[in-house]
């Protein structure tokens, strides 16, 4: 299996959801897993998997046959400007860079080891690409039967590994660029998305609306694409932290990245229009991303930063003490090809408002579900959810057993059946 | 010897529009004319018209061995008037070849017989007269909304001089008891009670048309035989169903008309059959046991209870809520109020935030404008929100809080007359302290804590007959004047301040 990040090094929810499935895997008796990443931190889970680091393997004392593979990456880092789902913090512009012809030099450190950041930054292109150098040398190292690869950054190594060892490849979409970029669209994350899609024996879309976006903007065949919906890890009680809330109003939350894709700035005008009605209300936007100066500026002019607070991103405890201090938690994605962080929130007994144009709204039942551009509707959601307390009594009965139904261990045996399908095509 | 109780519930409740929180005190318009407007012309054409002419049809052609009966909700007749006279008048048609029979319900088509009493009874007698004024007939016989009944709410429609009352034969009431009889209230045995053959009328209801049900197609000859089948000694068989059946739930498509059109001729050949009114059903059979039902039953779902309309707790806190306000309503004696009143109290609102749905499928889902039960939850919170500030706008100032207001004077009064009393006390004994004194007078009248306080202090001191001296006129003044900022806000706040500076 092929990822980009695992927890406790995340930028956003792949990891978290690569965690969660290998874990439900492990659960699948005569299933194992090799789970391949750029870089190890060391302080990873490996109770259950095998994780390896790509950055440990040498690659010098490998010959590599892929000649026009490589050629294709080159290419792409050539054209490539945008890196998406960097950590927001490291946003910066990306030179561009220029590789000339076939010739293509890797560093290497002295006992031949690519070096991986195992972030993403602007050399993330040159990473894919050794990145899918490395997964042919491990295909060709280790013995396994199918190959799983992760959203578009390990398609290449999916490809790679599976040219190397003739084994069937599965990718796992859990978001596309569509999602990603808002509709400007990075050609050359789309060539890449497109041909791992193509070359795949068989994909896993985390929601119908991902599906959807793959047979249609993708041109993919339908029978190929299979819906298998995330999970979410059980919750870790926690002795001796009971937070208690700061301030006596009503907390709102919304936290992710403040990226045009999860729609922060309808929050901000629903917050707006709350607050003209019911001023003991309090607005938390947790994250941070490209879009962060703007929401200020935004907050500031409509005059309501006295009740609408930003704390820049968050993680780990952080993330679990926000959820336990709020009142409500609304995701006005855009486009979300799943979304794992309304059934965190449910976990915690908050009650969600989730967009329609969000995955998780296929499953969920017990959420007020809206459209993201409905402000009105949104408005009204929170104001009904803050001010008639039976509903927020109802969220938490029926959300939280709707959510512990929801078990990793039963989308790893989707996934399973997947296996079985394409093994048994070959 | 048996007969045929053919009943057919006529309602349409009056949906409301999204209400926006935005829209609390703003607007108090809550109706969505245009779903009501459509919806209605669209069930008058599929299914209240042509199966009113069917029924005529049948009359005309069998005269009076042929009985229908039915129960139409005040708010659809509200809704007739509004949208589809037409409908209005061929019910009259109806009722004027004597063969029709016309029940009483609740006005709103409302669960107010599991809230108020009182209210129950004043929507009853609403819309028996209502039906009487249309239709020139004085209903006798009684259905409550779904068809919920106990042993209490029976005794109580008893009370009211009814004679009968329909509810379902619940499986869970009846046990090994048949419904083919007729029956008596527990408490009232003088209550006739006709329990609803739920086999028989869901056959119709609902699974005529359902191709996946082994006796589909349904022919008006097989529905026959099945009644001919029934034990002999038998003697009613009590069909319930909403009228939207014929055409609007069953689809003209699916031949629900052709059955109800052969139905009558069918049943009729065979000697043993009659059709009957449940008026006529009370009068001539003898019931044959007492209907034991402690617990409120319904003809809703597979359970037969209350749980689609106050299973949950927001269907609860609504309720509760709704009949919280029965007492303010009554004092508005404000048309708009009433009827608005009226409208939110139709059951269909709580069946809307009923949470089985997502386990009990497709009947509910069918009938629900909205999303989710949560939606339809904040919504009807939204317009009872509204609602609620109206009727406090019209009676909450002008009798509660006046009452609060005049008890808040009383007080004051008394505190300022003890302070006058201290004041000539002081006066008298000592010379020099009539300053001091007099300012934390002045400031009593102003602040409300001021006078608590000094009430404090002086009050232990004196004793008590001291302190029924006479009020002075100047104080009183302005102590009503303080006690009344609280509500009127502006009027007097300005004043208080400026007076204690010049007593000062």
């Amino acid at each position: 299996m092929f990822g980009w990040e695992f927890p406790p090094h995340i930028s956003g929810g792949l990891g978290t959801a690569c965690y969660g499935l290998t874990r439900g895997m492990s659960h699948i008796a005569g299933l194992d897993v090799t789970f391949v990443v750029p870089k190890m931190w060391g302080d990873e889970d490996q109770s259950t998997i095998r994780l390896l680091a790509a950055g440990n393997f040498p690659i010098r004392k490998k010959h590599v046959e892929m000649k026009g593979f490589l050629r294709e990456m080159t290419f792409l880092e050539v054209h490539s400007r945008i890196v998406p789902y960097m950590s927001p913090e490291e946003y910066e512009k990306i030179d561009k860079e220029t590789t000339a012809g076939t010739n293509v030099y890797f560093n290497t450190e002295q006992i031949g080891k690519l070096n991986f950041t195992g972030t993403y930054g602007p050399d993330l292109f040159q990473e894919i690409a050794n990145y899918s150098l490395v997964a042919a040398v491990i295909a060709d190292d280790i013995s396994f039967d199918i190959i799983h690869a992760h959203d578009w950054l390990t398609y290449p190594a999916g490809i790679a590994a599976k040219a190397v060892s003739g084994k069937p490849l599965v990718i796992h979409v859990h978001a596309t660029d569509f999602d990603r970029s808002g509709g400007s669209v990075n050609p050359g994350v789309f060539e890449i998305e497109k041909r791992g899609m193509e070359i795949a024996d068989k994909i896993i879309a985390v929601s119908n609306l991902t599906r959807n976006t793959v047979i249609e903007k993708y041109g993919i065949d339908p029978d190929k694409v299979v819906t298998v919906y995330n999970a979410v890890e059980p919750l870790e009680v926690n002795l001796g932290t009971e937070y208690r809330k700061p301030v006596k109003e009503k907390i709102v939350t919304f936290l992710g990245r403040i990226t045009l894709q999860k729609g922060p700035e309808y929050f901000i005008e629903a917050a707006s229009k709350v607050l003209k009605k019911s001023p003991n209300v309090r607005f938390v936007m947790a994250g941070s991303g490209d879009m962060f100066p703007r929401m200020i500026k935004r907050a500031a002019s409509l005059g309501i930063t006295d009740k609408f607070h930003f704390t820049g991103f968050l993680k780990g405890q952080d993330v679990n003490k926000m959820f336990a201090i709020s009142d409500l938690y609304v995701m006005p994605s855009v486009s979300e090809p799943f979304g794992i962080s309304p059934l965190e929130a449910m976990q915690s007994n908050v009650p969600v408002i989730i967009s329609h144009q969000s995955g998780v709204s296929e499953i969920l039942r017990h959420a007020i579900k809206i459209d993201f551009w409905d402000i009105d509707a949104m408005a009204d959601a929170i104001y009904g959810i803050l001010h008639y307390d039976a509903l927020s009594e109802s969220f938490k009965k029926y959300g939280k057993t709707e959510v512990d139904n929801l078990k990793w261990e039963n989308s790893a045996l989707h996934v399973k059946k997947v296996y079985d399908t394409v093994l048994s095509q070959q | 010897m048996k007969t045929i109780c053919l009943y057919f519930q006529v309602h349409q409740p009056f949906r409301f529009r999204r209400y926006r929180f935005f829209d609390i005190g703003e607007s108090h318009y809550y109706y969505d004319d245009f779903s009501n407007e459509s919806i209605m012309r669209k069930v008058a054409g599929k299914c209240y018209l042509p199966a009113n002419q069917a029924i005529f049809e049948l009359i005309e052609k069998y005269g009076d061995r042929f009985k229908v009966t039915y129960s139409i909700s005040g708010v659809a007749l509200d809704q007739f008037e509004l949208y589809a006279p037409e409908v209005l008048e061929s019910f009259k048609r109806l009722a004027g070849t004597g063969q029709v029979e016309f029940l009483a319900e609740t006005y709103s088509h409302s669960l107010v017989s599991l809230a108020d009493t009182d209210e129950f009874k004043s929507q009853v007698a609403e819309h028996s007269s209502r039906i009487e004024s249309l239709f020139g007939l004085k209903p006798e016989v009684f259905r409550n909304t779904e068809l919920v009944y106990s042993d209490e709410i029976g005794a109580i429609v008893a009370e009211m001089g009814y004679k009968a009352m329909l509810t379902e034969g619940a499986k869970h009431i009846l046990g090994w008891k048949s419904p083919n009889y007729l029956y008596y209230n527990a408490i009232n045995p003088r209550l006739k009670v006709l329990l609803k053959n739920y086999k028989l009328s869901d056959d119709i209801a609902f699974r005529f048309s359902n191709q996946g049900w082994n006796e589909w197609p349904l022919t008006a000859e097989k529905y026959v035989g099945w009644l001919k089948n029934l034990d002999k000694k038998e003697e009613i068989v009590n069909l319930f169903m909403d009228y939207e059946t014929f055409g609007e739930h069953q689809w003209a498509e699916t031949g629900i008309f052709q059955f109800l059109k052969a139905l009558p001729g069918l049943v009729l050949k065979n000697k043993e059959f009659s059709f009957s009114t449940p008026t006529e059903i009370a009068a001539r059979l003898q019931p044959v046991a007492a209907i034991h039902v402690p617990f409120p039953i319904s003809w809703a779902d597979e359970e037969r209870d209350l749980s689609a309309w106050l299973g949950n707790d927001m269907q609860n806190e609504a309720f509760n809520k709704l009949y919280s306000l029965r007492e303010m309503v009554k004092k508005t004696n404000d048309d708009e109020i009433l009827t608005d009143w009226r409208y939110l109290q139709v059951s269909d609102h709580f069946y809307y935030m009923s949470t089985k749905f997502f386990s009990d499928g497709e009947v509910h889902k069918y009938f629900n404008p909205y999303e989710s039960p949560y939606d339809a939850f904040i919504n009807y919170m939204n317009v009872l929100s509204d609602f609620t500030s109206r009727i406090n706008d019209l009676v909450g100032n002008t009798e509660l809080e006046t009452a609060q207001l005049k008890k808040l004077i009383r007080e004051r009064d008394e505190q300022v007359a003890l302070l006058q009393e201290e004041v000539t006390r002081l006066k008298e004994k000592k010379k020099p302290v009539v300053g001091p004194v007099e300012g934390t007078n002045g400031e009593n009248v102003g602040v409300h804590k001021g006078v608590k306080s000094i009430q404090d202090k002086s009050g232990g001191d004196l004793p008590v007959d001291e302190r029924k001296s006479k009020k002075p006129g100047v104080s009183n003044k302005q102590a009503a004047g303080s006690a009344s900022k609280k509500v009127a806000g502006k009027k007097t706040s300005g004043k208080s301040p400026a007076k204690s500076r010049k007593n000062g």
